[in-house]
């Protein structure tokens, strides 16, 4: 495995760990909507999902559906789906 | 609506091909337990849920389930990938091939196309949130077996990570149905049928 795709793997784990973190809290907060730490938490892991969404999709294209801008040809369609195998 | 994120939820890389096991794990795609089965129940008892929470619970756990239909998928995709049809066929999905090939079809262990027979929107709160109580034990189990028939810990790990959410989704129902009951007691609302 080349260098790049090993920092692509690893900025994409972070991700799924920051978006895990925040799904997580985010069925917590359905039933504890007044948990004051969790929501504090909440709201700096947004931030930081966000953070590493837009370095992601500066470096090596689109993930998030209706929040990038697109060069010639439509990126949307240009990296791998993540289901496929071996990618 | 929904808006598509280009990624799974958790990673699944499975390297090598085995036939035998897409057969089992299918059935968390279209089986009776399933991810297919538990969103389309979550997402359909929803409308009919009274408090906050209970809406917002099963609307999202309803999408977090659509993640894990797409895992599922995943699995079966790649635990298919270029497989001969001898070896297909030696391993018990002839029948599977001759219908759907290597695609994806939400059938469950035994072959049985997915139906929404196994589960109810009932419009009643109480009785839809002990329902899917009920489904969460229900599919951990499955993720159990399932666990305990694969060897190759690149099906291994992604089973546990969606056996844990099962246990993570009955708490949070657990909470849900606590919180409507509180409502329904507080006797400014009841349920009357029909609505
Ligand atoms: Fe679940």
């Amino acid at each position: 495995m080349d260098k790049y795709s090993n920092d692509r793997e690893s900025l994409m784990k972070e991700i799924m760990a920051m978006d895990f973190t925040l799904y997580d809290l985010n069925l917590y907060l359905d039933t504890h909507p007044c948990d004051g730490r969790a929501l504090m938490l909440y709201n700096l892991s947004v931030q930081r999902a966000l953070m590493l969404k837009s370095m992601y999709q500066n470096m090596y294209g689109p993930i998030i559906q209706n929040c990038f801008t697109s060069t010639c040809p439509w990126q949307w369609i240009e990296s791998p789906w993540p289901w496929q195998k071996g990618v | 609506m929904w808006y598509y994120e280009k990624k799974l939820e958790y990673p699944v890389k499975i390297k090598n091909s085995c036939p035998k096991m897409a057969r089992y794990v299918i059935t968390q795609y279209g089986g009776p337990d399933g991810e297919l089965g538990a969103s389309l129940r979550y997402l359909s008892q929803r409308f009919s849920m009274p408090t906050n929470e209970a809406k917002g619970i099963l609307n999202d756990i309803g999408t977090e389930e659509l993640a894990h239909l797409e895992m599922v998928g995943t699995m079966v995709h790649q635990l298919l990938k270029d497989v001969p049809v001898d070896v297909l066929e030696k391993e018990g999905l002839g029948a599977y091939y001759s219908d759907h090939d290597h695609a994806v079809y939400p059938v469950n262990a035994s072959g049985v196309p997915f139906t929404a027979a196994a589960f109810q929107s009932k419009g009643d709160p109480v009785a839809d949130l002990v329902e899917d109580l009920a489904a969460e034990q229900k599919a951990r189990a499955t993720y159990e077996n399932l666990i305990n028939l694969a060897q190759d810990p690149d099906v291994i790990d992604p089973l546990r990570f969606l056996r844990e959410r099962e246990v993570v989704h009955f708490q949070r129902f657990g909470e849900a149905l606590r919180i409507v009951q509180n409502k329904l007691a507080q006797k400014k609302y009841f349920i009357k049928k029909p609505y």
